[in-house]
């Protein structure tokens, strides 16, 4: 019997608790609803949150700590097993795990292993069913406590209340849980890197090569983890996205709230945010073959040294990826400027523009703010242009018609195909994603006082 | 569909008095104020027909620039709608957009007078750096004043201005106006025929688009021409 088969019986019995409690409150308060404390419908999902709630919670304890207590069972009965070490012990629960499978069943198999394997899958089956019985039976105990609970002054709102209050506590514990596990995974995993690379030559270092010879017998780069250029790359790309997306984003915000007529806002508005919608691969091949030959051959011209691949390219095409990101929300927060500053502004003789510059722009600066900022974090982030149009040299330069790379390329590059996580190489992610995610996060709460101190409040 | 708000009013405003209008709700009396400075110019769908001359020119006229219009003709809104600037800020606005001063000291000398005129000065004077929205109600609507002064326009408009304040607010407002009309010509919109009876040399009394009875407001009130205006008045209907 699985959990899923449980979980469903379970909504079912709280679905009837639900009707069940609905009904026995009229039956108690004599069919009169006012004599009752709360409406029939609370005291029907008093009884189905109680019957739901603790078997998912069963559930979900029971599924964490299965095979934790099987694996345990099992092997411990293996003969040798206080010989083994921890990496045999891995090697013998495989066996063991395929075996209940059906696979690599063969002669050669040592018996014990095959005693062991039964042993498992009984042990699954015998947990299976002891979960499917303790879930009924939970379910059922529930049922009948709060059944009798039911009475006219009993609070069913209120206990209502709290039970959700409770659930959404807990689910706004589960996301700053799971924020909390990445960053510590970011962190030791960072720590075993830097067990092996100094952060003195991580942080300053000027050259990046992270292939590293494999066997001491083969020819290779010595490896070479200074994360200065990738940094730089990051943030060259990120300035020049922000030089095109934000002027244009601004502008264009502008005059879709405050210039554009009704009509023409209905229209070019959801075409903007379709531009939103493509995806980035897309804009990454554009990058590759309309732009960056635009750009080399600009750069030629220009008598400047320019590669196929350049900074200019991908930040052009990623600065026209997050326009609708500016413009879509720095137009809604213009448009929530009341109405009533405008024609304050207008009453007093201002022109349009004098109100747009003067009054408009400088109550929604916040918002604005907080636009640019997700398009900064955005085009932090963003990959897939970077791979393909500003090339994988990790070359420390300000020279837009370069090729540069950027910490999240060498992130996905590193990442590609299978790799050993033992090695600097492999190791050097997690660093470098720790180094992106302070950041961002420094970003942001400099961002945060930068609103706070210039923000105009109105009313 | 548009909907027609006004029929052919015809209104004379004398320099340096108060007109009131008064009316029920809806009756156009707003709609007729937001014309006199072209303020229903910024609503899309909105046709003004006729003539309304300041000083003898049409203020439709394409040589009159509605910007300059409306420096001359300010206006004052039934809710306070301060700038969410600094108290100097918002009485600077308007002077610094039209280059009415030329240096700082003139500029506090100007906002030092809005400000007095606008019998606000002692109340704020200390903190003129703070942002005009932590003020009270009534102080906002007496800043929103100032802020209308110190463009010096020859007319003000107010819109209601007493129907978000409470009665000490609405007191000083009245003693207000009744101040400013020795150099401002002032038109006011309000629902409170007590407020229009003293503050007011004229009265104007609107009924459903039409401009029933134009008199002097003691006229108006103790001997109405108009069975509507009486009507109005006694609390009948409106």
């Amino acid at each position: 019997m699985s959990a899923g088969v449980l979980l469903a019986l379970v909504l079912l019995i709280a679905l009837s608790g639900y009707f069940v409690g609905r009904a026995r409150s009229l039956k108690v308060a004599g069919g009169a609803i006012a004599d009752l404390h709360s409406l029939p419908s609370y005291y029907g999902l008093y009884i189905a949150l109680w019957v739901g709630v603790p078997c998912v919670f069963l559930v979900l304890i029971w599924l964490f700590l299965e095979p934790i207590i099987v694996e345990a069972l099992v092997l411990t009965n293996i003969p040798g097993y206080d010989a083994m070490t921890g990496a045999e012990r891995q090697l013998s629960l495989a066996t063991i795990r395929n075996l209940a499978a059906g696979i690599g069943r063969s002669d050669t198999v040592a018996p014990d292993m095959l005693v062991a394997a039964e042993r498992y899958t009984g042990l699954l089956s015998a947990s299976a069913w002891m979960l499917f019985a303790a879930g009924m039976a939970l379910a059922a105990g529930t049922l009948a406590v709060t059944y009798r609970h039911i009475a006219p002054r009993m609070r069913a709102r209120n206990r209502v209340e709290r039970i959700i209050r409770f659930l959404l506590v807990l689910c706004s514990i589960i996301a700053i849980l799971t924020t909390v596990g990445i960053v510590l995974s970011l962190l030791f995993e960072s720590l075993r890197f830097f067990a092996r690379v100094p952060p003195t030559e991580f942080l300053f270092g000027l050259q990046w090569s992270p292939q590293t010879a494999l066997r001491a017998d083969q020819a290779g780069s010595s490896g070479a983890f200074g994360m200065i250029p990738l940094f730089a790359g990051t943030m060259l790309i990120g300035a020049i996205a922000m030089l095109v997306a934000v002027p244009i984003g601004l502008t264009a915000a502008i005059y879709l709230s405050d210039y554009a007529p009704p009509a023409v806002r209905a229209t070019v508005k959801p075409i903007m945010e379709i531009l939103a919608g493509i995806p980035t691969v897309v804009y990454g091949f554009f990058a590759i073959l309309t732009v960056a030959p635009v750009v080399r051959d600009l750069g030629l011209l220009l008598g400047v040294d320019a590669s196929a691949n350049s900074a200019l390219a991908a930040g052009v095409v990623m600065g026209i990826m997050i326009v609708p990101f500016v413009s879509s929300l720095s137009d809604d927060v213009i448009n929530a400027v009341p109405q009533a500053m405008r024609e304050g502004s207008y009453g007093l003789g201002a022109t349009k523009s004098e109100t747009i510059r003067l009054v408009i722009l400088p109550a929604a600066l916040p918002g604005i703010v907080g636009a640019v900022l997700l398009a900064v974090s955005r085009a932090i982030g963003e990959t897939m242009i970077v791979v393909m149009a500003a090339g994988l040299g990790a070359n420390l330069t300000v020279n837009p018609f370069q090729a540069v790379t950027t910490v999240t390329v060498q992130i996905a590059t590193l990442l590609v195909g299978d790799q050993e996580f033992d090695s600097p190489k492999t190791l050097s992610v997690f660093a470098l994603g720790l180094v992106l995610f302070t950041v961002t996060l420094c970003l942001n709460i400099v961002a945060l006082r930068v609103v706070r101190k210039y923000r105009e409040k109105y009313e | 569909m548009a909907k027609r708000a006004l029929h052919g009013v015809t209104c004379e405003i004398i320099e340096n008095e108060v007109l009131a209008l008064i009316g029920p709700s809806g009756c156009g009396k707003s709609t007729f104020l937001r014309c006199l400075n072209r303020m229903n110019d910024t609503i899309d769908i909105c046709r003004v027909e006729g003539r309304i001359t300041l000083d003898g020119q049409d203020i439709h006229h394409r040589d009159l620039d509605v910007v300059q219009l409306r420096a001359r003709v300010g206006m004052v809104f039934q809710k306070p709608n301060p700038f969410p600037k600094s108290i100097y800020d918002n009485i600077a606005y308007g002077p610094r957009i039209h280059g009415l001063c030329s240096g700082t000291d003139e500029m506090d000398s100007v906002v030092h007078r809005s400000l007095e005129r606008a019998g606000l000065w002692t109340e704020v004077k200390d903190r003129l750096k703070e942002p005009g929205t932590g003020l009270s109600g009534g102080q906002q609507q007496r800043l929103c004043i100032a802020r209308a002064i110190a463009v010096s326009p020859e007319v003000i408009l107010m819109d209601e201005p007493c129907s978000a304040l409470d009665p000490i607010a609405t007191a000083h407002i009245e003693e207000l106006i009744d101040e400013l009309r020795e150099n401002f010509t002032i038109v006011i919109v309000t629902h409170n025929m007590q407020q229009a009876a003293r503050v007011s040399q004229k009265t104007a009394f609107f009924h459903l688009g039409n401009l029933v009875e134009h008199n002097l407001t003691g006229e108006l009130f103790t001997n109405p021409k108009d069975e509507r205006t009486q009507g109005y008045i006694t609390g009948r209907y409106g």
